[in-house]
């Protein structure tokens, strides 16, 4: 029997992160639960804990990718072989984490799936502003020329790995908006990925990370990231490499 | 170069070179980081004194009045102490995300082990007594 775990990272959620814990729980009920608590300031981990899940609070807020990663160390402390990233603002749909780990387990050559907005079969995609797509398009087309296979939804937070994905993640996660970065880090791994159609919902309370003026950065720094990520002649840290961080040498 | 300027500019990187040297002694400020200032207090300090070589310097860069090719030197350096900070900062904000991980890792765990601690006691003391295990806590 393996051991599945559900990421939830949350800041400042307290008015979605319950709902999502629980219908976790309901559609998808082997999965654990572990709530990151992103540093929050409001009840975000208490009406986490009150859910029936497990809350790994953060003394200070580090920011999604620092968040999501000590999920991962969990995940790979604990011994899980599969672990699924569900936003806790309510946007994930938990009904598809069934359809995922399906899909996962009949590919063994896989392993990472991702929920993808823009291929919902139905053609009926996820709406937001014209801008936002237009950056998503651009990710999109970048990442599938280099990761050699189509990228729909760079951004998606919605992502399954098994086992090797977990400790890849836990030993090496990019810091901010790090969604675009983990599908090169998967590459530059040789580790296998996909997408699958999935619904995605409004959020239900809380603001979204992303606003206007944090979106020209954001593209520019995952643009450097990206770049940087291909010039780098040592991309990420396997086992044995050294630690990517280090004790300070002398000037 | 003039000799006002000159005594000028000794004093002063003689007073940078002082004030990184004492701050080493007290233990204010790591070697490791104090290095890469008394090298430059000190390369300074000795074209600030030897001004033979100052002027040489600035003739062969190109630089018509000499004491400006130390605020040249002066300005490279102080573009590289602030990129060696950029890089120790890069790093301290590595190391600062991984101890707040474990830690939350650490209080998980803590809390954990405490619950279950604490229904082995009750399961063990007199079970109609709660108070006390509150208080114990």
């Amino acid at each position: 029997m393996s051991k599945l775990l559900a990421i939830v990272p949350a800041y400042n959620e307290v008015g979605a992160v319950a709902g999502t814990v629980a219908e976790i729980r309901r559609h998808a009920p082997e999965f654990d639960v572990v709530v990151v608590d992103d540093g929050s300031t409001d009840g975000t981990a208490g009406a986490a804990r009150a859910a029936g899940a497990r809350v790994l609070r953060l003394p200070f807020n580090l920011g999604i990718g620092g968040a999501v990663q000590a999920g991962y160390v969990y995940a790979a402390e604990q011994g899980y072989d599969v672990a699924v990233q569900v936003d806790g603002d309510g946007q994930h749909d938990p009904r598809c984490l069934p359809v995922l780990l399906d899909h996962l387990r009949s590919r063994p050559d896989l392993n990472m799936v991702t929920g993808s907005r823009f291929l919902a079969a139905d053609g009926h995609g996820y709406r937001s502003s014209a801008s936002r797509r237009l950056g998503i398009r651009i990710f999109g087309g970048i990442l599938s020329a280099v990761v050699g296979r189509r990228v729909t939804d760079p951004t998606s937070g919605l992502r399954m790995t098994d086992r090797r994905g977990i400790e890849l993640f836990a030993r090496d996660y990019p810091h901010d908006y790090p969604e675009v970065e983990a599908v090169l880090l998967m590459h530059h791994h040789r580790l296998n990925a996909e997408e699958l159609p999935v619904r995605m919902r409004e959020r239900r309370a809380g603001v979204s990370s992303i606003n206007a003026t944090r979106s020209v950065y954001y593209m520019v720094k995952v643009l450097l990231a990206i770049f940087v990520g291909l010039l780098r002649t040592r991309p990420a840290v396997d086992p044995g490499d050294e630690a990517p961080v280090r004790a300070q040498q002398a000037v | 170069m003039e000799t006002r300027i000159q005594i000028v500019a000794v004093l002063a990187t003689a007073a940078l070179f002082f004030v990184v040297f004492e701050a080493v002694r007290r233990r204010r400020l790591m070697e490791r980081y104090a290095l890469l200032w008394l090298f430059c207090t000190a390369v300074l300090l000795g074209l600030a004194v030897w001004k033979d070589a100052l002027e040489e310097f600035a003739s062969a860069v190109g630089i018509y009045y000499a004491p400006s090719a130390l605020f040249a030197i002066a300005l490279g350096f102080i573009s590289v102490l602030l990129l060696h900070f950029s890089l120790v900062i890069s790093r301290l904000a590595d190391q600062t995300k991984v101890l707040a991980q474990r830690i939350s890792l650490l209080q998980a765990r803590i809390d954990e082990l405490e619950a279950a601690q604490r229904e082995g006691a009750a399961a063990v003391d007199e079970p109609d007594e709660p108070a006390r295990l509150v208080a114990r806590r």
